[in-house]
């Protein structure tokens, strides 16, 4: 077996096992956890296909960040295993069913004439000084420009909603404001006061 | 020499023997000044403080930190009842195994580096973002209240500070056109100053003098040192995610931290104070100005811990979030109408 034949199956075979564990581990961080290994692992896929921008740049966006928050944001949760396998069987029907259906279109996709093995030969080995870096960036910023400018204007949009629903003023609501603070001067916190000494 | 030795002892094999033997050749070293790191911190605190620090153990107290090492590899490790093992044994691993990881792409001098590739600004970032997982595991999978607390300040800076440290890179990029960390360095090879013996004058930090400061004092908030190490913080969480971590285990967060202040020197000489590069034209380029750099920077670092009380937590959020990031995107722009105006100096 070619090396990198014998990657891409070790890679999938972690790949496939740490996503089986995202939804059957008990514990919701293990679930996290395995989850961040997937994402490790894909990105190691996208990389023998000499993909190494897209690979690191999954690495650094969804390990190194959203699943950081994810993480976060689960480890303070109190989450009770048991009330949530509760319904299971009663939901296993409907499961079965969409499962059947992702499987029914998976398959629809994977063996019509766009996808074979035929319709998508392997890509012609890179020329040596060829940087799909250079490249991804010169097709977003003059083929794609206008799709790329609208996804950060969405995103930005995004960030201000979430921004502008969370940071609303109430009554209660105490907020520091630093530029007093460090205006602020000695006299203005501490009055020293001159006593004569008091006698039992 | 060595490269035809190899390439005749192990034919097809031999890149991944060199690889390899690149590997041993960083680590090794790197484990050696990390060493004397600690040694070197605690000297400079001390006479900082008007003490003598360390000078016990041989001569001017030189072997310290091995006697250091000796004592910790022989203790227990304590693994606590209601702990979380397997984890709990991952999380100091996970954050050794970042630190080192990321020294694959840094280049020593011109050519000596283990991995030359593309896009190695991004798989350093990818790498360094990855060593905060080593610190939340080890928090949660300790089973303690003030190493939770640990976790989760340092999850909030770490996440907040990448970002102004990416913003501060995208600037390096604009002006290297490279992701290649090598390239970045030949880039502030060129220039008005360099071409007339003042290379000095041409590295990054001097046109990008803003985002050094940034990319600096993120790196120091990045690696949890003082003033920014609250996520240890002795005095109110007793030392965050390591609390319950003894021998072994302990050492390895310990190596960590200091190979990842090493990491983060390193790369700001690399980015912004030419790397290998000499700094006058008469002088010729080499490994012991990217070391004497290097030095510097942590040098800085540890001034920094002798001098600045610590940052109380909503400031080190408000400078990162409205300081700094603000600071970087109206940076970008200047220099991206720096770049178009006629007035560019990176041709």
């Amino acid at each position: 077996m070619e090396p990198k034949t014998a990657i891409f199956y070790v890679l999938s075979a972690i790949l496939v096992a740490a996503s089986l564990r995202v939804i059957t581990a008990k514990n919701p961080v293990h679930a996290v956890l395995f989850l961040v290994l997937g994402f490790f692992s894909a990105g190691g896929l996208w990389l023998t296909l000499q993909a190494e921008f897209l690979a690191i740049v999954l690495v650094v966006v969804y390990v190194g960040a959203v699943m950081v928050l994810f993480l976060f944001v689960v480890m303070m949760l109190h989450i009770d295993v048991e009330r949530l396998r509760e319904g299971f069987w009663s939901n296993l029907p409907v499961a079965i069913g969409v499962g059947l259906l992702m499987v029914f279109e998976m398959a629809l996709v994977l063996t019509g004439r766009y996808f074979g093995a035929d319709a998508l030969p392997e890509p012609a080995a890179a020329a040596a000084g060829y940087s799909n870096t250079k490249e991804i960036g010169r097709v977003l910023f003059s083929d794609y420009v206008y799709p790329f400018e609208l996804a950060s204007v969405v995103l930005l949009v995004a960030i201000v909603a979430a921004v502008a629903l969370t940071k609303r003023p109430g009554k209660d609501k105490k907020e520091q404001n630093v530029r007093k603070q460090t205006a602020v001067r000695s006299d203005e916190r501490l009055r020293i006061v001159a006593m004569p000494s008091e006698k039992e | 020499m060595l490269h035809q030795t190899v390439q005749s002892m192990f034919g097809p094999g031999a890149p991944l023997v060199w690889a390899l033997l690149g590997i041993v050749g960083i680590i090794l070293p790197l484990l050696l000044c990390v060493a004397y790191l600690t040694f070197w911190e605690r000297k400079v605190l001390g006479w900082m403080q008007v003490r003598i620090g360390p000078n016990r153990v041989g001569p001017w107290g030189l072997l310290q930190p091995i006697a250091d090492g000796l004592k910790l590899v022989f203790k227990e490790i304590i693994v606590p009842a209601k702990a979380n093992s397997g984890l709990y044994i991952i999380g100091p691993a996970m954050a050794f195994a970042t630190a080192l990881a990321a020294w694959a792409v840094v280049p020593f001098a011109d050519g000596y580096v283990v991995a030359d590739i593309d896009a190695g600004v991004l798989y350093l970032l990818a790498m360094t973002s990855m060593g905060i997982y080593g610190v939340i595991i080890s928090g949660w999978a300790s089973n303690s209240k003030y190493a939770f607390f640990g976790a989760m300040r340092s999850a909030a800076q770490m996440v907040s500070y990448e970002i102004a440290m990416g913003l501060a890179l995208i600037c390096v990029l604009m002006v290297s056109a490279s992701l290649n960390i090598s390239e970045i360095v030949h880039g502030q090879a060129r220039g008005y100053f360099a071409a007339h013996g003042a290379g000095i004058l041409s590295w990054n930090w001097l046109p990008l003098l803003p985002m050094f400061v940034v990319y600096l004092i993120s790196g120091l908030a990045e690696t949890n040192r003082a003033p920014f190490d609250v996520v240890e913080g002795e005095s109110e969480i007793v030392a965050g995610h390591m609390v319950e971590y003894s021998g072994m285990a302990y050492a390895l967060f310990f190596l960590a931290e200091y190979a990842n202040m090493i990491l983060v020197a390193t790369m700001t000489s690399i980015f912004f104070l030419g790397g290998w590069l000499s700094p006058v034209g008469f002088l010729p380029d080499g490994f012991p100005w990217l070391a004497g750099k290097a030095c510097f920077v942590v040098f800085l670092f540890l001034w920094f811990r002798a001098t600045f009380p610590r940052y109380r937590y909503d400031q080190i959020m408000r400078l990162g979030w409205k300081v700094f990031v603000p600071l970087c995107l109206v940076w970008m722009l200047v220099v991206g109408v720096w770049m178009m105006s006629p007035a560019n100096i990176w041709k």
